[in-house]
């Protein structure tokens, strides 16, 4: 659970670590039912209405936004870029 | 409780000017006051709610909507209050675009003029998961309105507007519907543009209609519908449109869906769903009993498909771009771990762990792949289904609305009440729930289904057992 929590990114209390690990095995014990199906010559959907490559011109194209608008709701901005924490400890 | 007109009557009032947007706009408004003790509403749009109505008074927007009031589900960007759906990291998130949605519905000038509560990011089945509070239900205020477009159902209940949008991803729509006495259609996938609504399973996510009647439902519906190159899975529209006229259920055949009607059921569900089929066959309509035998594995399905797609979706909420941030991390790593910890709610976090885990490196083709393959033979499944009859029916849920904290506690329990929901997610075809009857003094949903993309006769089907129920 930590481990999946690590590759979540999310930092989990012990107590939740222990309800989510109950509720996982209980989860997974319910969907067990799938692993005896038969789907010998079947695919998997992936796409139900059959779209495949919907294509669009590769153009910009003016919405028109400015970027201060767009930069609206980030926490940290500077010289119109977002700004993050230090990546290396 | 307020009443209301059809909607395209409203509509042509405006047009004509014997009726004024801004005072349909602030009889609306006086509803949602009236009615805070059910607390559907999250924000009121009043400001520009009442801006847009001068102007369609004005002669702006006179369309097939104009005036009309409705309410958006907290999922959708609209102009004029925060889109948080119902979740704290998203708190104070003011949108800078609208949903294509809601553009479309103001281009034939309905009027948008508060956001529904719902499960935070639509993860749930009563309101409940909303991070701010759980709306309660009109018939019962000890009792859940189901979810998660539960604030969108109790507000067309209660008559704030005459219609609202939700979203249904695995029954969000008709759930609420059934439990609330509403209508709740759940078009075929890709039918309304997508964009500018929070995405939680990209797969099965759709927007449709709630209302108080199907008419109304066919014209929201239609406004919205159509190819929008913001969304490259929406699918082109019906050529005649989804406007028309109840059909003669004489001689239609109809399939009643043996899986949904077995044990579990409640007694006083059963005897208003089976009484609904004996007046579709007194009206003429040739019922026979259709077998789905994969319907029993579509749960299962759906929750490895739906938290794998949720984890996917929920990983751009990382407090670098917008919303909330948390601020005391001393570097990049502990401000994802930080945000994601404290702007998530319970339920947010379990879907994204069970999602990690059923996509990770060993477990992907057993869980994810396996699930996707089971659909197809659903899908399949429900193709030969549609061969033999016209229609499905059955209920929309086993039960009526259940008691505020009875499933809280039980996240298996609380999916299982979309147990007879989440089928069609997964295929794609469109369904809707009717009000037939009551319960115990509370609604029953009748649930319609039929092939993807008969949504047009599907609606016409609705219409017409509308009808012969009332």
């Amino acid at each position: 659970m930590l481990h999946l929590a690590a590759l979540a990114r999310i930092q989990l209390s012990d107590d939740e670590v222990d309800e989510f690990s109950d509720e996982l095995s209980e989860i997974l014990q319910y969907v067990e039912m799938l692993s005896n199906v038969d789907v010998t010559g079947l695919e998997p959907t992936n796409q139900v209405t059959g779209l495949t490559n919907v294509m669009r011109n590769d153009t910009v194209k003016d919405y028109g936004y400015k970027p201060a608008d767009l930069l609206e709701n980030v926490p940290a901005v500077q010289d119109n870029q977002i700004k993050v924490k230090r990546m290396i400890g | 409780m307020a009443d209301w007109e059809p909607v395209a009557a409203i509509a042509a009032k405006v047009q004509s000017g014997e009726l004024k947007a801004v005072d349909l706009v602030e009889k609306s408004l006086a509803e949602i006051a009236a009615g805070e003790e059910f607390k559907a509403i999250i924000a009121v749009t009043a400001d520009r709610a009442r801006e847009r109505a001068k102007a369609v008074d004005g002669g702006e927007n006179k369309g097939r909507l104009a005036g009309v009031p409705f309410i958006a589900k907290d999922n959708f960007l609209v102009f004029g209050a925060d889109a948080t759906a119902a979740s704290n990291i998203l708190k104070g998130f003011d949108p800078v675009y609208q949903s294509t949605a809601i553009e479309k519905l103001e281009a034939e000038g309905a009027i948008c003029v508060a956001k529904a509560n719902l499960d935070a990011f639509a993860h749930g089945s009563s309101t409940e998961n909303s991070d701010f509070f759980t709306t309660l239900n009109p018939h019962d205020k000890t009792r859940v309105p189901g979810g998660s477009s539960g604030g969108s159902a109790v507000s067309v209940a209660l008559g704030f507007a005459p219609f609202a949008l939700g979203t249904d991803t695995g029954g969000s729509i008709r759930l609420p519907a059934s439990f609330t006495g509403t209508v709740g259609f759940k078009p075929t996938y890709g039918s309304v543009s997508r964009s500018g609504v929070v995405a939680m399973a990209s797969s099965t996510d759709v927007i449709g209609p709630i209302t108080r009647t199907v008419e109304d439902a066919e014209l929201v519906f239609d406004v919205m519908a159509g190819v929008d190159e913001l969304d490259s899975t929406t699918i082109e529209r019906d050529r005649d449109g989804f406007v028309s006229e109840p059909l003669d259920v004489k001689g239609k055949k109809v399939g009643v869906v043996k899986e949904y009607m077995g044990d579990g059921m409640q007694p006083g569900v059963r005897e208003q769903v089976e009484k609904a089929i004996e007046a579709l066959k007194n009206a003429g309509a040739e019922v026979e009993e259709i077998s789905l035998p994969s319907l029993p594995l579509a749960l299962a399905v759906y929750y490895i498909i739906c938290p794998a797609e949720v984890s996917s979706n929920l990983s751009r909420y990382d407090g670098q771009r917008y919303a909330y941030s948390y601020s005391d991390a001393k570097d990049l790593n502990e401000s994802y771990m930080g945000t994601r910890e404290r702007g998530f709610g319970k339920e947010a976090k379990r879907r994204i762990m069970t999602g990690t885990y059923v996509l990770s490196s060993g477990y992907y083709d057993a869980y994810y792949k396996k699930a996707q393959t089971v659909r197809t033979k659903l899908i399949k499944e429900f193709e030969a289904a549609f061969e033999k009859v016209d229609f499905l029916v059955g209920p929309t849920a086993p039960m009526t609305a259940f008691k505020i904290g009875e499933n809280a506690d039980d996240p298996l329990q609380m999916y299982l009440t979309d147990i007879m929901t989440v089928a069609v997610n997964l295929t794609g075809s469109p369904a809707i729930s009717i009000p037939c009857g009551e319960s115990e003094g509370l609604p029953v949903g009748l649930q319609l289904m039929a092939a993807q993309k008969a949504d047009r006769e599907l609606l016409a089907f609705a219409d017409a057992t509308e009808r012969i129920l009332k």
